[in-house]
C-alpha cells in the first residue's frame, strides 16, 4: 500500500519542466533513494513530493490525498523535509532547533506540550545527540550538525521523511554514521524514508527502492540489486562501468571503468560489457 | 529554556532573555530618573518624584510632567521600538545588516516626514502620517527590488543601500528648496532627536508599542520558523508568505512611527537587538529583550548628548551614531572575513 505516489507530475522552474510526466510510487515503511547525474531532476522530484515546489500540471498524492488541497499544518504532521543546505540562526542551541520541528503539533495556546519535550528528548537520543542539548549549533562538527536536522524532522514526527542529499560535505565515515543512522530510524520507527544520495554505492548498499532518474525521467526502479547495472550506469550516468556484488553486503558494486589500464600492470578489470 | 504549563495551556520562557530585559529595564528606569533632575536647572530626586506622585507645585508639574517627562517617555519608547523593529528584521533575513537604519527604512521615513515639515511646518500631526507612508512605500519599494525567488540577506543590503542614498537625494534636494528655519529644524530633526518632544509624541509612540507589540510578540513563533529559511517554514508550516509579509509590516509600523515621534535615530535598531543576543551568551534574544536594550541605548544615549556639552544639547542621533558606527565597521569586518553579515 503505497503511502506516497505521484501522477503524471510536471515539475519546473519556468517553461521548460524539469521533471516530466513522472508517475511513481514510493513503498510505504521502506527506504527509497533517488540517484541520478546533476541537474536530472532529482532534488526538483523531492521539492515536489515535499510540495515545496507546485506542479506544473499532474499531482502528489498522500494516501491517496492531492497534497495540493491539504492544510500547511496536516501535511506537516505527516511528511516532513530536510533540504539541501538547511540554515540556523546564529548562536541558536542543538535543543532550540530541534525543537522548532514541534510547530505543526502546537498552536499559540499550547506553545510546549509534555508531549513535544518528550518527542524532542527521543529525538536528541535516537540521533545520539543528547550530550549536545545546550551547545551552540555553531560549535558542532559537520557530522554532529546533520545529526541535528535531522533529529528535527524526527521532532516533527511525521511517517514520511523527504532528505535532500544529507551526505553531501561529509566525509566518508560520517557518510555512513547519517546512513546507518537513517536506517535504524527506518527499521525501528517504521519511518517512510526518501533520499537524494550522490554516491551510486552507498545508494545500493542502503536502498530498499531506487529511482534511478535521467533527464526528469524515471530510467529504472526497483530493488537495487536489479536495477543497478553496468545497461543502468550507462543509461543514467553515461558511464562505461563493471557492477559486481558487495563482498560485504552482497549489494551491487559499481565499480566505473579506468579510462586506460594503469601503466606498470595489465588490466584486471574483465572487458565484457554487460 | 523554562516550561510553564497551566491546564491546556503550555508555552517555554527563555530565564536568561528575561533576566535580561529586566534588568534592562531597571537601568533604563533609573537612568530616566537621573534625566529628570537635570536640565535647564537641577530639581532633586525627591522632588521629582513627590511631583511624579502629584504633589509638586504647579510650576514643578510643568517643567516635570509636561516638559522633561515626555521626552524620557518618547526616548524609551522609539528605542524599544527601533530595536524590536531591527531584531525583526534581522532575525528575517539572517543578517544583522539587514535593520530598517541600513536597508532604507528609517530614511524613507525621513523623506517623507521632511517633506510633511516643508509643506505643513513642524506643528502639524501629518509627520506621522507621512512618515508611516514613506516608510511602507520604502519598503514596498525594497521588497520588490530585492524579491528573486525569496528574499536573500545580501540581496535586501545592497537593494537598501542603493534605495538609501536615492531617498537621502531627495531629502537634501528638499532641504535645498526650503527656507532657512524650515530647513534648521528638519536637519535637527533627521539627525534625530528628542528636544521638544512633547505629550502628543510620547501617545504616538505608546500607541503604536501598545498596538504592534502585541502583534510582533504574536508573530514570533511563525518568526522563529521563518528565520529557518523559506523551504523549512514551508516544511513545518505550510504557507510562509502571509506571516512574513505581516512580521515586515510590524516591522517596517515600528520604525516608521518611531522615526515619526523623534527622527531617524539611527545605529538602534541595528546594534540593540545584536547586543541583546550577546548579553543571552550568543543565544537567539527575544524581540522583547531586544526592545529593552533598545530603550536603555536611547535613554542613555540622550542623557550623554545633553550632558557631554552641557549647555548645549546634541542630537540624540549623534551619540547613537558614535557609539553604533564602529559596531558596524566591526560588523562589516567579520562579514568580509566569513563572507556574510555577522
Amino acid at each position: 500500500m503505497p503511502v506516497l505516489r505521484t501522477e503524471n507530475l510536471r515539475l519546473g522552474y519556468d517553461a521548460i519542466p524539469v521533471v516530466s510526466d513522472l508517475s511513481v510510487e514510493i513503498p510505504s515503511g521502506r527506504i527509497t533513494v533517488i540517484v541520478g547525474a546533476n541537474a536530472c531532476g532529482k532534488s526538483t522530484l523531492l521539492r515536489g513530493l515535499a510540495r515545496l515546489l507546485g506542479p506544473q500540471s499532474g499531482a502528489v498524492y498522500l494516501d491517496d490525498a492531492d497534497i495540493a488541497r491539504l492544510s500547511g499544518s496536516t501535511l506537516a504532521t505527516k511528511l516532513g523535509m530536510l533540504p539541501q543546505q538547511p540554515v540556523a540562526p546564529d548562536g541558536i542551541t542543538v535543543s532550540d532547533l530541534v525543537g522548532r520541528g514541534r510547530h505543526p503539533h502546537q498552536r499559540w495556546f499550547r506553545q510546549w506540550s509534555a508531549e513535544d519535550e518528550y518527542v524532542v528528548t527521543a529525538a536528541l537520543e535516537a540521533t545520539g545527540i543528547s550530550d549536545l542539548a545546550d551547545r551552540s549549533l555553531d560549535q558542532l562538527s559537520g557530522g554532529q550538525r546533520q545529526r541535528v536536522w535531522i533529529a528535527l524532522a524526527l521532532a516533527q514526527d511525521a511517517e514520511t521523511m523527504l532528505l535532500d542529499e544529507p551526505t553531501t560535505f561529509l566525509d566518508l565515515a560520517h557518510q555512513l554514521e547519517i546512513l546507518d543512522l537513517v536506517h535504524d530510524l527506518n527499521r525501528d520507527r517504521g519511518k517512510t524514508v526518501v533520499l537524494v544520495l550522490h554516491d551510486l554505492n552507498l545508494a545500493a548498499r542502503y536502498a530498499d527502492h531506487l529511482i534511478a532518474l535521467k533527464a526528469g525521467k524515471i530510467v529504472a526502479q526497483g530493488n537495487p540489486t536489479e536495477v543497478v547495472t553496468a545497461a543502468m550506469v550507462q543509461a543514467v550516468f553515461g558511464l562505461a562501468s563493471h557492477v559486481i556484488p558487495d563482498p560485504l553486503t552482497g549489494t551491487p558494486l559499481v565499480l566505473p571503468r579506468p579510462r586506460r589500464p594503469r601503466r606498470s600492470e595489465g588490466s584486471a578489470v574483465p572487458t565484457d560489457r554487460t | 529554556m523554562k516550561p510553564i504549563r497551566i491546564g491546556p495551556f503550555s508555552t517555554r520562557v527563555d530565564v536568561a532573555s528575561i533576566v535580561v530585559s529586566v534588568i534592562a529595564w531597571v537601568v533604563t528606569l533609573v537612568i530616566a530618573a537621573i534625566s529628570l533632575t537635570l536640565g535647564d536647572y537641577e530639581i532633586p530626586l525627591a522632588k521629582v518624584l513627590n511631583t511624579l506622585a502629584g504633589n509638586g507645585s504647579l510650576i514643578m508639574t510643568d517643567v516635570v510632567v509636561n516638559n522633561r517627562l515626555p521626552r524620557v517617555l518618547v526616548g524609551m519608547g522609539v528605542g524599544a521600538a527601533f530595536a524590536i523593529s531591527g531584531a525583526i528584521f534581522q532575525r528575517l533575513a539572517r543578517n544583522p545588516l539587514v535593520s530598517p537604519d541600513l536597508i532604507g527604512i528609517n530614511a524613507g521615513a525621513a523623506l517623507a516626514a521632511v517633506l510633511m515639515i516643508t509643506v505643513f511646518g513642524t506643528a502639524a500631526g501629518w509627520i506621522p502620517a507621512g512618515a508611516l507612508i514613506g516608510s511602507l512605500l520604502t519598503a514596498t519599494c525594497i521588497y520588490l527590488l530585492a524579491y528573486k525567488k525569496g528574499i536573500a540577506g545580501y540581496r535586501l543590503v545592497l537593494v537598501g543601500i542603493g534605495i538609501t542614498a536615492i531617498v537621502g537625494s531627495i531629502t537634501a534636494y528638499l532641504l535645498t528648496l526650503a527656507d532657512i528655519y524650515t530647513a534648521k529644524s528638519a536637519s535637527m530633526w533627521l539627525a534625530g532627536s528628542l528636544a521638544g518632544r512633547s505629550w502628543p509624541h510620547a501617545i504616538l509612540i505608546g500607541i503604536t508599542l501598545l498596538v504592534l507589540v502585541p502583534a510582533a510578540v504574536a508573530g514570533s513563533r511563525q518568526l522563529r520558523l521563518l528565520e529557518l529559511g523559506d523551504d523549512l517554514a514551508r516544511t513545518l508550516a505550510g504557507r510562509v508568505e502571509l506571516s512574513r509579509g505581516l512580521l515586515i509590516a510590524v516591522g517596517v509600523g515600528l520604525a516608521g512611527l518611531a522615526t515619526a515621534a523623534a527622527g531617524p535615530i539611527g545605529f538602534v535598531a541595528l546594534v540593540a537587538p545584536q547586543l541583546a543576543r550577546r548579553l543571552v551568551a550568543e543565544r537567539v534574544a527575544g524581540l522583547l529583550a531586544a526592545g529593552a536594550i533598545g530603550a536603555l541605548l536611547v535613554v542613555a544615549s540622550d542623557l550623554l548628548a545633553r550632558e557631554i556639552f552641557a549647555p548645549t544639547a546634541l542630537p540624540v542621533g549623534v551619540v547613537t551614531a558614535f557609539l553604533g558606527a564602529p559596531y558596524l565597521l566591526i560588523l562589516m569586518a567579520r562579514a568580509n572575513r566569513v563572507g556574510r553579515g555577522g
